[in-house]
């Protein structure tokens, strides 16, 4: 519990981070930049997770252990996407997402 | 004090996570969203869950932005600037985006959470036995699953990563 | 009797078809040709064998001849109604084996000359095999289904031989019109078939043969326009009989089927295919003769009186060997008709259908030797005119010694084969419908008429220029002709009325002199005729063709009963009825079809650039969605 502070002004903070990242995600013209907006929406999420574990069910840890999982998860697809963006660099020299439309055809 | 010390963080999330999406120079976006990710370590500090914020402190911000800062330099000239999204299409997805936070912050605004005042901090120990836990609401399981899926994810990341350029008359088969 | 392995007699063929049809292009020419005789030799071994444990052996019970049948049930409709598949064994089938074999035997060594050098040789031993096969599955059926299946395979053997020569036009169109008639006349024979099933409830001829069973009993039981429906279900079979016969009116495919190579002819158009339709009456014959006092069969008699004459005029004014033959089937055909016609049952009152059956035996070995001999001038002068032949005695002497047999057994000169049966067959029609026997002997005479004016036209007569030397043909194709003219002349001295009548049980056959003297006299004048006017080529036959004028014309166009069909079929069928529907056809059902097809391609041309392909168009498109969707639920539409 934060003094003085209701779990609907968390909430919003969110909401306004995970559509953020929802926006970077719909108009970055970068492979990495959008992995970034990624990681803001999982944060998000994260913390929505967290929050609502303290604020109404300070008994139980399922709140946590998602968001450890959720981290967990991140980590694993960060580093995929990492290792993706390098392969494909390395074919076709761009980590532009206009350049890597061989697959739709 | 807490209260103030919210909403600074609060306002550190939002600045630099709209200054993440927007910037021109890739390798400042990812410095903006590692002082998002501390904000955030910040906030679990704040709620006292000190095990969680270390763990937001160690993967997010030690792991993965060294990992993006890696490829970015790999992949990047740090002069280049982002070409950006047409304007249109900028104005077009912010009016969405704001139509959804309105949704959203409406639906959350009229619903009536039932607070818990509460004081507990979660330890360490509390998560590691939940975690390793096989009795009812044990957590065992999905940890091993996600083990697994670190493992995978590992090994692929590694594969595709080392994988052999394409010959070029494959290239010109694609093409 | 055990008759089990008469099914072999079948099968031999058909395992000689599948071989030669699937190895058609790794098998040699020569051998193929050997596979074909020698497993048709064994099917013919077995049938004589057949033949010899049914009549010799077995031979009557009760002074009767039994049916034997071995069938398992195919295909399950009710208790009493089902298709059997099995094979059924009584004087006629045997009879028909016999004839089957030895015809198809003797067109299959021919052919080995005959098609020498020839570019489909194995495809055509192939396809005589399959019907040989057709023709024993068709003989030895043992109901109405099983025999249509047959039926329609033999149709399917014919069309594919008649069409031999697929780079012909002609033949091509020969071969579709045969399928097309014929398949006209079974779709009559079908209907037949299931007006049988549906009133009777069943397809066994020996139930439906039973003179004491329950169908012939109970014939009257429905009636449909004042006449019982079995007797319309056998005048539609008799129509399917009519058609693959060549009787009147069908009868147009037959001439034009003669574009098929001559053995074919031989086989399938002369002695055994067309008299299916003679077998199928005959199959029937007790419910032909029983039902409605035999009025289906006063039709059949009368169908077959016309049929005679009407084509053994028409044969007169022929120039094509091959076609004058084929109408003289024709005639020879409308006889066994008649002759069924005007049969009785039991007794010496059966003398019709035991002529029938006679001259369906005997006519097989004249009329296939007859083709066989007109192949082999053919062979040899290159052409099937007339006007290429003449005096080609001295060149071909056993073909000529042997087409002179022939001629002289259709003619019905004693005491070749001939004569013994047409003269039963004019007994018959003595002795019960006078106006259809004077039919039968002014026919007789016809017949010796014209057969003797093509075996003077081609034999004698002024000789051609031929354009290298008209030789002798070669053994394979000599040895069928001399063995057939043997039976020619041998077949007439064999005691048919002992072996197959309408009821079985055989009776004494007696020669009755005096129609016999007039059917000879009849025949003698003919030739004499034929000598007159075409021994030495002379005017006389074109003054009398003058002097009959427009009647000639008309018979030498075969009555213009192509031309009637023809227009029937395309200015009333094709015109009226045929192209408005295609044309709704065309504009309404297709132009929707097509337009629903070009709509479509419109449609996704449009809207294809919705499917950029890029993550961010369609991960907007998804956030957009579940946007809209929140609001709606949560506004629009709450609960």
């Amino acid at each position: 519990m934060i003094q003085g502070i209701s779990i609907y002004e968390i909430l919003t903070v969110t909401t306004v981070l995970f559509f953020i990242g929802v926006y970077g995600f719909l108009t970055r013209k970068n492979l990495i930049s959008m992995l970034i907006s990624v990681e803001l929406i999982l944060n998000a999420s994260v913390v929505n997770f967290v929050v609502i574990n303290k604020y109404l069910y300070p008994d139980m840890l399922q709140g946590a252990v998602y968001a450890i999982f959720i981290i967990a998860v991140a980590a694993a697809e960060t580093a995929l996407a990492i290792s993706i963006i390098i392969n494909l660099y390395r074919q076709i020299n761009s980590v532009e997402v206009k350049d890597t439309e061989v697959m739709k055809h | 004090m807490e209260r103030i010390l919210f909403y600074i963080l609060a306002l550190i999330i939002v600045i630099f996570a709209i200054a993440a999406v927007s910037s021109r120079k890739m390798l400042r976006s990812v410095i903006y969203l590692l002082f998002v990710l501390c904000s955030i370590a910040g906030l679990y500090f704040l709620i006292d869950y000190n095990f969680l914020a270390a763990i937001q402190l160690t993967v997010y911000a030690g792991g993965i932005i060294v990992l993006i800062i890696f490829s970015v330099l790999l992949v990047h000239h740090i002069e280049l600037e982002l070409e950006l999204a047409k304007p249109l299409k900028q104005i077009i997805t912010a009016l969405a985006c704001l139509v959804g936070i309105g949704v959203i912050l409406t639906t959350i605004y009229s619903y009536d959470f039932k607070v818990i005042e509460n004081d507990t901090a979660i330890t360490t120990a509390d998560v590691g036995s939940k975690l390793l836990s096989y009795d009812q609401g044990g957590f065992i399981l999905p940890f091993e699953v996600i083990s697994v899926v670190l493992l995978a994810a590992m090994i692929g990341a590694i594969i595709i990563a080392k994988g052999k350029q394409v010959e070029k008359h494959e290239n010109k088969r694609i093409e | 009797m055990d008759i089990s392995y008469i099914i072999l007699i079948p099968i031999i063929p058909l395992v000689v078809f599948l071989l030669l049809g699937i190895f058609n292009q790794k098998i040699k020419p020569g051998i193929s040709g050997y596979v074909g005789v020698f497993g048709l030799l064994a099917s013919t071994t077995l049938s004589f064998y057949a033949a010899y444990q049914y009549f010799f052996v077995y031979g009557k019970v009760d002074g009767v001849f039994q049916t034997f049948s071995e069938k398992t049930v195919w295909m399950n409709f009710t208790d009493t109604l089902h298709i059997d598949m099995g094979i059924l064994v009584d004087p006629i089938s045997v009879m028909m084996l016999v004839v089957v074999s030895v015809v198809s035997l003797m067109v299959h060594m021919y052919s080995r000359g005959y098609m020498k050098g020839d570019e489909g040789y194995t495809k055509f031993f192939a396809f005589l095999s399959l019907f040989t096969f057709s023709m024993y599955g068709l003989v030895l059926a043992t109901n109405l289904f099983q025999i249509y299946i047959f039926w329609e395979l033999v149709g399917v053997s014919s069309y594919l031989l008649i069409g031999y020569y697929y780079t012909k036009t002609a033949a091509i169109a020969a071969a579709k019109k045969a399928f097309i008639v014929t398949r006209f006349a079974d779709f009559g024979f079908l209907i037949g078939i299931l007006i049988i099933g549906f009133y009777t409830g069943t397809f066994d001829f020996e139930t439906l043969n039973n003179p004491e069973g329950s169908v012939i009993l109970n014939w009257a039981a429905t009636s449909f326009m004042g006449l019982s429906v079995i007797t319309w279900a056998l005048i539609l079979i008799f129509i399917g009989g009519a058609g693959k016969s060549a009787m009147f009116p069908l009868h147009i495919w037959l001439p034009d089927a003669m574009e098929g190579p001559t053995p074919v002819s031989a086989l399938i158009h002369a002695a055994t295919m067309v008299v299916a339709g003679v077998f199928l009456v005959a199959r029937l014959f007790p419910m032909f003769y029983f039902v409605e006092d035999g009025f289906a069969l006063n039709i059949v008699a009368y169908v077959g009186a016309f049929s005679a004459l009407f084509a053994a005029i028409i044969a007169i004014t022929q120039t094509d060997i091959k076609r004058v033959l084929a109408f003289s089937t024709m005639s020879q055909l409308g006889y066994m008709m008649l002759a069924l016609g005007v049969s009785g049952y039991e007794g010496h009152e059966g003398v019709g259908y035991m002529a029938s059956m006679f001259h369906l035996f005997t006519h097989a070995m004249f009329k296939a030797l007859l083709f066989l001999g007109a192949g082999s001038v053919i062979h040899a002068v290159h052409s099937n005119y007339l006007k290429d032949m003449g005096g080609l005695r001295k060149y071909m002497p056993i073909t000529n010694i042997t087409f002179l047999i022939a001629a002289l057994a259709i003619a019905g000169v004693p005491p070749l084969a001939g004569f013994w049966s047409k003269d039963e067959i004019l007994v018959a029609a003595f002795e019960h419908n006078k106006l259809i026997y004077y039919v039968g002997v002014f026919v007789a005479g016809l017949t010796a008429f014209y057969m003797f004016r093509i075996y003077f036209g081609i034999f004698w007569g002024k000789e051609r220029t031929y354009d290298h030397k008209p030789k002798e043909s070669p053994l394979s194709m000599t040895l069928p002709l001399i063995v057939l003219a043997f039976l020619s002349v041998t077949a007439g001295f064999i005691p048919f009325s002992e072996f197959v009548t309408a009821d079985k049980a055989g009776f004494e056959a007696h020669l009755n002199y005096p129609l016999a003297a007039v059917a000879t006299g009849v025949g003698l004048i003919g030739i004499v005729l034929a000598w007159i006017f075409y021994k030495n080529e002379n005017s006389l036959s074109d003054r009398y063709a003058k002097a009959f004028g427009p009647l000639y014309k008309w018979a030498s166009d075969k009555f213009y009963f192509d031309e009637i069909y023809m227009f029937v079929a395309k200015k009333i069928l094709f015109k009226r009825v045929s192209e408005p529907i295609a044309k709704f056809d065309k504009k309404y059902v297709d132009g929707t079809m097509v337009g629903i097809g070009n709509k479509t391609v419109l449609t996704s041309k449009k809207i294809k650039g919705i499917q950029s392909g890029k993550v961010q168009d369609y991960a907007f498109a998804f956030i957009a969605g579940v946007v809209v969707l929140a609001l709606v639920f949560i506004y629009l539409w709450p609960n």
